[in-house]
């Protein structure tokens, strides 16, 4: 069931260069190769579509100076390993894997090709050659949160999980407390779906929440089933990873849009002026790595209220994660004054009061 | 009480009808003596064909027509490689959902994240808006009616006619329903498109209606329900209508439970409508007799003229 196949930018010959470099005249204008792989679709319209639109984007910007090759739809196993290695033996100078369960095998194959930079998107495993880059997805959470205080009339928002990873309870109570700060009394059910992409069983959880008294949808999985399901039941929700609006125009409020470009363009400039050194990127507006698709369907006076949040979010006056936060339990979790550090916000396991349901 | 009742059978109507679209074409098709295990695979060639006939026309119906076409095709695939050319129809039939599944997505590859026209609502003024009946009995979309309308024909074909006899006979036996005189592979070859075009239908469903997007591998195991329902049924329609309906209303309620916050891990909500499914319609058809009584005796079997 494994598809895969290459794309190839610039020419032919991306991978036909496996033939060592020694026989090849040496020429100072040698495109640097850069490697992408991808664990979907480009076409999923979610997660890989927006890295390969940074990877378009990262090729025009530097023309014929670069070469890219993107590998669509790698599993998370030890296929993934072979592609990372085809792709250090064919040239390629630098490579993207982005997805979290590329990790280990990254690790792995940048133990064998010292002269390659590897960058690992969403883990946390670093080596001299090896850089991660993340985006604070909860920051969009935060603002759609806040647009659905305003908008909810029974203070009651639903929101479609995938599974429960620290990245979905950051999204989860993100969300909430972007709600609470405009609503003191909202509150939020959820639902996990066991999985990233099931476009039916997204859509059945959305109408599943919506029939429990949720008025306003969000979702932390790709496909734009939910949007599309709660826009058929004539209720307002959020897209997930890209503009989603042609699926529901009357309906979708916005979508935290990732933005991989200013990253790799930046990357890649460094690999080209020698300067790659390993990091940990962990970027949102400020950064420019998240935005939020326009907002529609809405009063003026609450797209104003979200494009003022995304402003304060993104100069740092607004501290999402900043106490006095409760748990589920009452517990103070985050004391008055206080602000959640990365460590703390990257192993979150806990939901804030408000969240009906536990995590599982 | 009553709007939640009235989304709880909307909800569970709509997840089963893709299930009871294809089970009831498995139905004939195993009735004949012939083991399809294609469906999820044709489910998936009808979801694609459906979504891009209806995305180049801009028609809902011609992606029914599309979908319904497609499924015949790769049944007619099927049908020569098992009954004409005599393979394992196990190995072929796993052959063809794996088939499905890759080809549909290699097509289907340039149709993911745009919308399509959706199969639209039926609306009988009056009857439509009437208080939780009107919803329930009156709302859906026509493949739901059909799906009811062609299990309640295929039960009445199998049980009563002339056809259902022949179609019986040639499932129990081969041998003797050829020494009559029954074109034994002519009539298998039918019910397998049947059964195909059925597949295709529920693959519309999928695409057209349920979720109106493609998607690689939207079925999500649908197909694989359907031919489970046809055996754990033992194959009757009643027992088919009713498992479908009680596998809708677990989906719903394994998502419902979730969200009233019921600290039940959500991987074992998910599994619940298969187990409960299949526990529920061993519970029913447990009766030997009565399976045997029903179990088209040739199933599977290859039939030779002369072999």
């Amino acid at each position: 069931m494994l598809r895969r196949h290459f794309t190839r930018l610039a020419g032919a010959g991306a991978l036909a260069s496996a033939a060592p470099a020694l026989l090849r005249p040496a020429c100072a204008a040698e495109p640097l190769k850069v490697g992408f792989l991808y664990i979907g679709p480009v076409g999923d319209f979610g997660w890989s579509h927006q890295h390969d639109l940074a990877r378009q984007a990262a090729a025009e910007h530097y023309g014929d100076k670069i070469k890219t090759t993107a590998v669509e739809s790698v599993p998370e196993g030890p296929d993934c390993e072979k592609v990372m290695n085809d792709l250090a033996a064919s040239g390629h100078k630098l490579i993207f894997a982005t997805s979290f369960g590329y990790m280990n095998y990254v690790i792995a194959v940048a133990r064998r090709h010292k002269d390659v930079f590897y960058e690992h998107a969403t883990g946390y495993k670093r080596a001299a050659n090896v850089s991660t880059y993340n985006i604070r997805f909860y920051q969009g959470r935060f603002v759609q949160g806040v647009i659905a205080g305003k908008l909810s009339k029974a203070g009651l928002a639903g929101y479609v999980g995938s599974v429960p990873v620290p990245e979905v309870v950051q999204g989860m109570n993100a969300f909430l407390l972007g709600m609470q700060s405009v609503n003191p009394q909202a509150r939020l059910k959820f639902i996990m779906i066991n999985g990233w992409y099931d476009p039916p069983k997204e859509g059945d959880a959305a109408k599943a929440l919506i029939d429990q008294g949720c008025d306003i949808i969000t979702q932390h999985t790709d496909s734009p089933a939910p949007l599309q399901a709660a826009a058929g039941r004539g209720i307002k929700a959020f897209g997930q990873a890209t503009d989603m609006a042609k699926f529901a125009p009357n309906t979708q409020l916005t979508a935290s849009v990732d933005v991989w470009t200013p990253y790799y363009i930046r990357r890649i400039g460094d690999v080209m002026a020698g300067t790659w050194k390993s990091t940990n990127t962990w970027g949102g507006f400020e950064a420019g790595m998240l935005k939020m698709a326009p907002f529609a369907n809405m009063p003026p006076a609450v797209a104003a209220l979200a494009s003022e949040t995304e402003a304060d979010i993104a100069s740092g006056k607004s501290r999402i994660f900043i106490g006095p936060i409760k748990d589920q339990g009452g517990t103070v979790k985050v004391p008055a004054g206080a602000t959640m550090d990365d460590a703390a916000l990257s192993s979150m396991q806990w939901l804030v009061e408000g969240v009906e349901g536990k995590l599982t | 009480m009553t709007t939640l009742l009235v989304a709880f059978l909307v909800s569970t109507i709509a997840a089963a009808t893709p299930l009871l679209l294809a089970a009831t074409g498995e139905l004939v098709v195993e009735k004949t003596g012939v083991l399809n295990l294609g469906v999820e695979g044709m489910m998936l060639g009808g979801a694609i064909a459906g979504f891009a006939a209806a995305h180049g026309t801009g028609l809902a119906s011609v992606g029914v027509l599309a979908a319904l076409a497609a499924g015949v095709a790769l049944s007619l695939l099927f049908a020569v490689i098992c009954l004409t050319l005599q393979t394992n129809q196990t190995a072929t039939g796993l052959a063809l959902t794996i088939f499905g599944r890759g080809f549909s997505a290699l097509l289907g590859a340039g149709y993911v994240g745009i919308p399509a026209p959706t199969l639209p609502k039926l609306h009988v003024p009056g009857l439509s808006d009437l208080p939780v009946l009107g919803p329930v009995l009156f709302g859906h979309d026509a493949l739901v009616y059909l799906a009811l309308a062609l299990l309640a024909a295929v039960a009445w074909c199998i049980r009563w006619t002339h056809l259902g006899l022949v179609m019986r006979a040639v499932g129990d036996s081969h041998e003797a329903a050829h020494a009559l005189g029954y074109p034994v592979v002519a009539i298998r070859y039918g019910a397998v498109a049947f059964g195909g075009a059925l597949a295709g239908l529920a693959g519309a469903y999928m695409s057209l209606a349920y979720t109106p997007m493609w998607a690689q591998d939207m079925t999500a195991g649908r197909g694989w329900v359907a031919v489970a329902l046809v055996t754990f049924s033992a194959w009757r329609p009643v027992w088919l209508l009713v498992g479908a309906w009680f596998f809708g209303a677990l989906m719903y309620l394994s998502l419902y439970v979730q969200a009233l916050g019921v600290a039940v891990p959500s991987a074992l909500l998910s599994a619940l409508p298969y187990v409960g499914t299949v526990v529920v319609l061993v519970l029913i058809s447990r009766d030997a007799r009565r399976i045997r009584l029903h179990r088209p005796a040739m199933l599977g079997r290859p039939f030779q003229v002369g072999g």
